[in-house]
């Protein structure tokens, strides 16, 4: 026998990288949390949809439609994030390619995530 | 084994993928979940567009909504909807698989169907709901 370890205390050691569920993880844990959030923001959005601007700027603005709005947007891109790479990774075999995509990916997504946050708390704070 | 190997067995493919397969329903839901998924990433841009347009001012919020209610945006404000409630509902499916759940032949064909026929029905009422309810899109 070459490995003392069960296979049970291999799983639990990780490996030598000592990482590797927290992408699995994190995708059920943001779409657990995507469920609430994403009826509060199609909610949100319907309700707005026939406003002015005054009218929909102002309720944006107001704290518990912000604050769920912000809840909405970091779920839903960290949610993005982990589910592109996954396909990226599924997808593209060539390593150089594979890592500009991830990298491009994690951009795209804080990128949307800052675009909408940075709104979002402008009409909170409004300036 | 690997000593059995004869010329026809090394061009056979490793890994049949798609076109191999007659199609199920369980495995188009498998696909059209990912599909979903893509479309929701780059669909995500129209709500950031949305939120900048109205912290921005008047001027960039009538852009939106002028692009918005235009044919093609109310046809891709549809197509938003259904696969975010699509992909909700196929995560909800994939929620209760994690939990062991829900691997027979019978209860993965029900949920599958389940997954489709209630996607396409809280698209319809919740279009319905808002050109009846809020007067739709201005």
């Amino acid at each position: 026998m070459r490995e003392m370890r069960t296979p049970l205390g291999r799983v639990r050691g990780l490996g030598s990288a000592k990482t590797g569920t927290e992408d699995f993880w994190h995708q059920r844990l943001t779409a657990m949390a995507n469920i609430p959030l994403v009826i509060a923001g199609v909610v949100i959005v319907i309700s707005l949809a026939g406003r002015n601007h005054a009218a929909a700027a102002q309720i944006l603005g107001s704290p518990l439609i912000a604050i769920l709005m912000l809840l909405f947007i970091i779920s839903v891109t960290f949610h993005m994030r982990i589910g592109m790479q996954v396909i990226i990774e599924d997808y593209v075999h060539e390593e150089t390619s594979k890592i500009a995509l991830i990298t491009l990916n994690t951009f795209y997504t804080v990128a949307v995530a800052l675009v909408s946050a940075f709104a979002i708390l402008k009409l909170s704070f409004g300036v | 084994m690997a000593n059995s190997k004869t010329p026809s067995d090394l061009t056979r493919p490793l890994s049949p993928h798609l076109q191999i397969y007659r199609p199920m329903l369980t495995m188009v839901m498998s696909i059209v979940h990912r599909i979903t998924g893509g479309a929701l990433y780059v669909g995500t841009l129209l709500l950031a567009w949305w939120l900048l347009a109205i912290a921005s001012g008047p001027n960039a919020y009538a852009t939106f909504q002028m692009v918005a209610s235009s044919f093609i945006g109310r046809l891709v404000l549809l197509g938003y909807t259904w696969a975010l409630i699509h992909h909700m509902l196929g995560g909800i499916r994939h929620l209760i698989w994690d939990t062991g759940r829900g691997f027979g032949p019978a209860e993965r064909e029900w949920m599958a169907r389940a997954t489709l026929f209630g996607s396409i029905t809280l698209t319809v009422l919740l279009w319905l709901f808002v050109y009846l309810v809020t007067g739709g899109l201005r």
